[in-house]
């Protein structure tokens, strides 16, 4: 989990006008969610989304999404994987050293960009709004079916309707097929652990060769 | 009796008529005489949906072209994909309202002023 990663950030960036806001997909919040927010004791906000509604606004797909926001309110960085790559699919067998080592290199590059952004001492990492506004994922009326589908049965489940619940489940799953969170928050629904099963590996494995997550487009993120 | 839902909440409601109250209670669009409204955006509702205080809130979705999902009588009244679109792309960041552990309510628009790292995870 990536709970400490963000309070060390904070702590480090807090005093410049900085504030990590995590959201926690997580339909059965706040049991699921409960030990490992008490394990990170995070001074930012750190906030349960039973609904999924911040992945219904932001367009997200996955987990970790980020959006990077400025002190307007504006987006400069519209929702991407936060410097997270594909190298975990060899985590079962091990990870090659190679690919360790790019890992921990690309999200420590992501986390400088942070720092250069809040420190206004690299303005290239950041879109305009305009910019960030062309490149954000604009909803489609798949996607707005898909949430409806999706948030509809967050509220079944609470009602302990849960064939229905599943149901909805699989609409909002076939609208947005690109979302990890659906599927994952679906299994995970069906039985705790089954999101992080051999299911979810059998699904990453029939990626083949795409990505589960897409590179952020940053520059001199990956090279060596 | 059925239950609508929408994204700001949910209400029992009788039959197809839902008041303007129980509406904005449900999906936060307000139903004024010009039209159904949110900030300072008003869509034209046709006269012939409706009745007295009230709408056709269903059959009014469904002419918007937003989703209607149903389970039994009951029934979830989505947010329409554009509305949705607008709002990622319109120039401020969409804001929220969501309860930490303590179940304190914090909003994104708390931290205008601050930069923010607004980030997904998840226990599973």
């Amino acid at each position: 989990m990536d709970l400490p990663v963000w309070q060390a950030l904070q702590d480090e960036l807090a005093g410049d006008g900085f504030t990590v806001i995590a959201v926690s997909f997580d339909t059965r919040a706040p049991d699921e969610s409960r030990p490992w927010i008490q394990a990170a004791a995070p001074t930012y906000p750190c906030l349960l989304d039973p609904e999924h509604e911040v992945a219904d606004l932001y367009n997200m797909v996955n987990v970790p999404n980020a959006v990077w926001i400025d002190e307007d309110g504006r987006i400069v960085r519209p929702s991407e994987a936060a410097g997270t790559g594909d190298e975990f699919r060899t985590m079962l067998t091990g990870i090659p050293p190679d690919d360790l080592a790019r890992m921990v290199r690309r999200r420590e590059r992501y986390i400088q960009a942070i720092r250069d952004w809040v420190r206004g001492t690299a303005g290239d990492v950041v879109y305009t709004p305009e910019a960030a506004a062309a490149r954000a994922r604009a909803h489609t009326p798949d996607d707005a079916l898909a949430f409806a589908h999706f948030r509809f049965a967050t509220w079944l489940a609470r009602q302990g309707r849960d064939d229905e619940a599943h149901a909805h489940l699989g609409e909002a799953r076939r609208h947005k097929p690109e979302s990890w969170a659906f599927r994952r928050q679906s299994w995970e629904l069906e039985e705790v652990g089954k999101a992080g099963g051999p299911d979810f590996w059998d699904a990453v494995a029939a990626l083949g060769e795409e990505p589960y997550y897409p590179l952020p487009e940053m520059e001199r993120l990956d090279e060596p | 009796m059925a239950t609508l839902v929408g994204p700001s909440g949910a209400a029992t409601v009788e039959g197809n008529h839902v008041d303007g109250g129980t509406l904005a209670e449900v999906v936060g669009w307000e139903l004024k005489a010009e039209g159904l409204c949110r900030g300072d955006v008003c869509l034209l509702v046709p006269d012939d949906l409706r009745s007295g205080d009230g709408v056709d809130a269903a059959a009014l979705w469904d002419r918007l072209g937003w989703p209607v999902v149903r389970a039994g009588d009951d029934l979830y009244l989505g947010a329409g994909a554009e509305v949705r679109a607008q709002a990622l792309t319109g120039g401020v960041a969409p804001d929220f309202t969501l309860r930490d552990l303590q179940g304190e309510p914090h909003s994104l628009s708390d931290h205008r002023g601050k930069k923010v790292l607004l980030v997904s995870w998840a226990p599973w």
